[in-house]
């Protein structure tokens, strides 16, 4: 019988010509990582455009989501690695490395990944987990803040998210102005940029679940990253990302960090509420 | 400087840049109506070859992006974002094709997802060597408007 339908099916493909998508669903699946399950699919928080928040782990194709459900087959546990080493060497004037304070990540860490951006007092403004690993460096060791998109940074932080493995993501907006960046965040997720006049909402919530040539629009969740993405063969932050994304709207991209793409960050999060972190998620 | 070199300056400029030319309707004077552009932006006819390759490259038009079209199975992934193209023809006028390809937003809606072809109501923060320019000049929108126009089922 399953012989007979995929003889008909490659038939009408034939026929076709244009039946390039297996299915413009998200699969009906469920993620493991090395046995552990992961929440890919939440109820939405309230106010949520969708009634479901998915992880984009379901729009990928077979084998780039095996390569995420086995650690040893995911390229970006090199990094967590990488980033493993990153957190007990010692670096600055202070003689510090992270474990010198934070101990065991597996322990200290834990959660973490779950809960940024958070509120930071002293900046009076969220900040990430690449912004806390640098005001721990210069603030704490006496060392300087990471370039953006340095491999120690992407490594670090995809080492320190990986300890919220399978945790979903909860933010709390009730801290300090977070309420007020959650709203400038949506500003900017609607907001239309570039000569091709695209917001984030136009693809990934207007269009959540099509196809853009052979790319299958998720809901652009961010609990993944750092992500490993194929294509560049590495880590991608998400600032980068999203910075990726306002580029191809044939926009100027806002600064990494910048209070626009913090708020982006702060809301973009949130809209993926419940999901677990997946860091170092994979993608094609 | 003398007055030929500025002039020859010029002649360069106009056409290295791809920006309108004098015949050309500029895009904040296309004329909207009835959800049509009765008036050719160029004068000059769509040439619908032209208007297939423009309708395919991925920098120009880019349109397989979102729609499938079956008279172009030989290209690889056609998007479901937007409707398919096929028989668009018997769908629309080629004035209404016209409109929908110059600035689609006049047809659909300030929420539709496509892009205006012609338009400078763009996003905030266009790319600095893209302000001011259209995505296609006024000839690749009339030769696509030609080649959707041969789309018949």
């Amino acid at each position: 019988m399953k012989k007979i339908s995929l003889a008909i099916a490659i038939a009408a493909t034939a026929v076709s010509g244009l039946a390039f998508h297996a299915s413009a669903e998200p699969v009906d699946e469920q993620l493991f990582i090395d046995g552990q399950e992961m929440i890919s699919r939440a109820p939405a928080p309230e106010g949520h455009p969708f009634d479901e928040v998915l992880s984009g782990w379901l729009f990928r194709e077979a084998e780039t989501r095996a390569a995420e459900a086995d650690s040893f087959a995911n390229p970006g546990m090199l990094d967590v690695e990488r980033g493993e080493e990153i957190w007990a060497t010692v670096e600055g004037s202070a003689g510090k490395s992270c474990a010198s304070c934070h101990n065991d990540a597996a322990e200290t860490m834990k959660g973490v990944g779950a809960r940024f951006p958070k509120w930071d007092a002293d900046a009076k403004r969220p900040i990430d987990i690449e912004l806390q690993i640098d005001k721990c460096r210069v603030d704490n060791m006496g060392a300087e803040a990471y370039k953006f998109d340095a491999d120690e940074q992407k490594a670090l932080t995809a080492y320190i998210k990986h300890q919220s493995l399978g945790m979903p993501v909860k933010l709390d907006l009730s801290e300090g102005e977070m309420q007020s960046w959650w709203d400038k965040g949506k500003d900017v997720y609607y907001t239309r940029t570039g000569q091709l006049n695209l917001s984030c909402a136009s693809c990934h919530e207007a269009s959540m679940g099509k196809y853009i040539r052979a790319d299958h629009l998720s809901q652009g969740q961010v609990n993944g990253f750092p992500t490993y993405r194929f294509n560049t063969g590495g880590l991608v932050s998400i600032q980068n990302r999203f910075r990726g994304c306002i580029r191809d709207t044939r926009a100027e991209m806002p600064k990494a960090f910048s209070d626009e793409l913090l708020a982006l960050e702060v809301y973009v999060t949130w809209r993926g509420t419940g999901l677990s972190v997946e860091t170092p998620a994979v993608r094609q | 400087m003398n007055l030929s070199k500025v002039s020859q300056v010029a002649l360069a400029v106009l056409f290295s840049s791809g920006a309108s030319f004098a015949a050309d309707v500029a895009p904040g004077d296309v004329k909207f109506q009835d959800l049509a552009v009765t008036t050719s932006l160029t004068g000059v006819p769509g040439n619908p070859e032209e208007g297939a390759s423009v309708f395919k490259d991925r920098k120009l038009g880019n349109c397989l992006a979102c729609h499938a079209n079956s008279s172009m199975k030989s290209e690889l992934f056609h998007g479901d974002v937007a409707p398919t193209v096929d028989g668009a023809a018997d769908r629309w006028k080629p004035e209404e094709l016209r409109a929908i390809v110059t600035d689609s937003k006049q047809v659909f809606g300030s929420e539709t997802v496509m892009p205006g072809f012609y338009s400078l109501n763009v996003g905030v923060n266009v790319r600095e060597d893209l302000v001011g320019k259209t995505i296609l000049t006024a000839q690749q929108v009339e030769d696509v408007v030609a080649y959707l126009a041969t789309l018949k089922e």
